[in-house]
């Protein structure tokens, strides 16, 4: 059967509420914001929101029609499960759509103390296939799972055929090249994780300084790249760093590249994928809106029938480089 | 004197011959003082077809030599054929199984443990899984001493074995893509398995020079090694009751003989330590995880 003519849904980022309005006025059917605190994935400084201005960004996302998620994925530390608990609280008193959550104490406790609460299983929870995907639906009532990027299309269709709830995956923005929720490199280097702490490669840790006639970008001191002193040093992202593996000398891991599956909208609504997420809750709000103004167009176009144009957005990319990822299979 | 904690040898992690692993295992049954002994593939489910005919003899003669033998899964699961087999290790024998992907919680019956790849990060999640009847939990090797404390305690009151990753290269991260494959030029698909070449992983260096992660196969890992020999009296009064030492290249019932001895107080952390770099010697330790600013700290005295 061809799903030609579905409807796809945008999921996409606010790191602010001015980023949040905007995403909504450029077309986005749903947006995505965390708590300004550690109990989220993008826990940066001078970013996410407070209660107040939540309730005020989901209020204005239901009055233009839109829903508003709020993720609560990191794993609560040992001995302060109340934040992660009040924050939970929180975003159900003001009316948020769903929370997407990744650690199972706290799984349990949304099903149990908000079982109207909509549940949507974070890409931090790693669940890679159908068994694991419906242990969760199972356990605590999950109507919604962010698939992991490592499955290639044919994957992910082969998920959809065998479980009942939604999926939702990513089309645009960073690019983990390790299965979320499952790497610890970066707290290996700094000390501070995306799981623990909701931060990757923190800025608190990185340093750029000229050595002879190269410039290089260190992170917990570790050199991640090293390029002549007039170049652009990118960001010291440590699995996208340049580094040495016996004969090899390289990007081990993968290069600063960002994920663009625009061109991939057909195959992937083929595949049964409900949802599309753009990742950049920490990116600013014209990039926001230049971001989902694109692909609301893309979504609306294949909707409509009409041929989807993938590659626009190449300049405001990462690396300005960009890959399908695991989506196709050549990339392993 | 008595034991403080118990002794498991993890899952052997890397792409060993048939013959070296048969052999790895057959001196452990025989020599090596530990109480458990985690067997089977958790890193890629390519290397299985290469020696899953010696894991029978090999769990023969574990529990001959008085082990407790526990079945290990899988890290990532994705495949059918990879769900086929996590299915198969509760349903075709009675052993103890440690669920490395929740995947497993589908079919988990007792007895299971939750391996160190799972995210048991905090008290509600460690209850949850006890309740489900998991008896063991291998910590996830990032958590600090504090989380630690708090979480053995939390497992304790559930009746279940706190475990603390205490020795050997740390997994860090899985991935869809093959490292080794990428770095010899080829992909997955057409790996010519060359994680083979490197029996203790592929050290990653800085353009510095710095020695920093590992590759293996689809897994990275720690440089350094892991080693909390020195810490064994904190990690007893937070109650901690069992220590896992991954597998090596060199003499590694030796590496747990040391333990052993450490565990019993017959050799002090100190005196363990020193044995250890001798047995060890190109290996850098580390306790950063636990004790220092991040996991690649240098080791720091107790």
């Amino acid at each position: 059967m061809s799903a030609r003519g579905k409807k796809l849904e945008l999921v996409c980022p606010a790191g602010t509420p001015a980023a949040f309005r905007a995403a909504i006025d450029a077309g986005a059917h749903t947006v995505y914001c965390g708590f300004n605190d550690e109990t989220n994935a993008r826990n940066f400084p001078g970013l996410n929101f407070s209660t107040e201005e939540l309730a005020t960004s989901v209020a204005y996302a239901h009055k233009k029609g839109a829903h508003a998620l709020v993720a609560i994925n990191t794993f609560p530390r040992a001995g302060a499960v109340e934040l992660w608990h009040k924050r939970v609280d929180d975003a159900a008193k003001v009316g948020a759509d769903a929370v997407i959550l990744a650690d199972i104490g706290l799984l349990d406790y949304a099903s149990k103390k908000h079982p109207n609460l909509r549940l949507h299983l974070s890409v931090q929870a790693a669940a890679a296939n159908a068994d694991a995907i419906s242990f969760y639906a199972r356990a605590f009532g999950v109507k919604r799972v962010v698939l992991p990027r490592v499955l290639t299309v044919q994957e992910i269709a082969a998920v959809n055929r065998d479980i009942e709830i939604e999926t939702e995956v990513f089309i645009f923005g960073g690019l983990c090249v390790m299965a979320e929720g499952r790497c610890s490199l970066s707290s290996y280097a700094t000390g501070k994780s995306p799981n623990m702490n909701g931060a990757c490669s923190p800025a608190s840790h990185v340093e750029y300084r000229e050595e002879d006639d190269e410039l290089v970008s260190r992170l917990g001191g570790f050199a991640i790249h090293r390029v002549g002193a007039k170049e652009a040093a990118p960001y010291p992202t440590l699995c996208k760093g340049c580094f040495e593996a016996g004969e090899y000398k390289g990007h081990v891991f993968e290069d600063p590249s960002s994920l663009d599956a625009g061109a991939l909208i057909p195959q992937l609504a083929e595949a049964g994928v409900t949802a599309l997420k753009i990742e950049g809750r920490q990116r600013s709000r014209s990039y926001t809106e230049a971001v989902v103004r694109n692909f609301r167009k893309a979504v609306d176009d294949y909707a409509a029938g009409r041929p989807v144009v993938g590659g626009a957005l190449r300049d405001l990319t990462e690396g300005q480089t960009t890959t399908a990822g695991s989506y196709r299979k050549t990339w392993r | 004197m008595t034991q403080r904690f118990s002794l498991t040898v993890g899952p052997l992690q890397f792409n060993w011959s048939a013959d070296a692993f048969a052999d790895f295992y057959a001196r452990i049954a025989d020599e090596a003082p530990v109480d458990r002994v985690v067997i089977g593939e958790t890193v890629c489910s390519k290397r299985t077809p290469f020696y899953e005919d010696r894991i029978p003899a090999a769990i023969e003669r574990l529990q001959a030599g008085g082990k407790t033998v526990v079945l290990g899964s899988l890290a990532m699961v994705t495949l059918e054929r990879e769900k086929r087999a996590a299915r198969e290790l509760f349903e075709q024998t009675a052993l103890e199984v440690e669920i490395n992907d929740l995947t497993l919680m589908n079919w988990a019956r007792p007895p299971f443990s939750i391996g160190p790849l799972i995210n048991v990060y905090n008290e509600a999640t460690l209850a949850y899984l006890a309740g489900q009847g998991a008896k063991l939990f291998c910590l996830p090797p990032e958590i600090p001493f504090a989380s630690v404390e708090k979480l053995a305690h939390a497992a304790n009151q559930c009746g279940a074995v706190p475990e603390l990753w205490a020795y050997g290269r740390i997994p860090l991260a899985i991935s869809a893509r093959c490292y080794h494959a990428r770095v010899h030029g080829l992909s997955k698909d057409s790996c010519q398995f060359v994680c083979d070449k490197d029996p203790d992983g592929l050290t990653v260096n800085t353009l510095d020079g710095q020695d920093f992660l590992a590759v293996n196969g689809v897994q990275t890992m720690s440089h350094n090694y892991c080693n909390l020999i020195g810490d064994l009296d904190r990690l007893a009064a937070a109650g901690v009751r069992s220590l896992r030492l991954s597998p090596h290249t060199g003499d590694f019932v030796a590496v747990c003989k040391t333990f052993a001895d450490a565990a019993s107080g017959a050799i002090s952390g100190a005196e363990g330590l020193a044995r250890l770099k001798v047995l060890a010697p190109g290996a850098d330790f580390s306790n950063g995880f636990l004790f220092g600013s991040c996991g690649a700290a240098e080791l720091a005295p107790a």
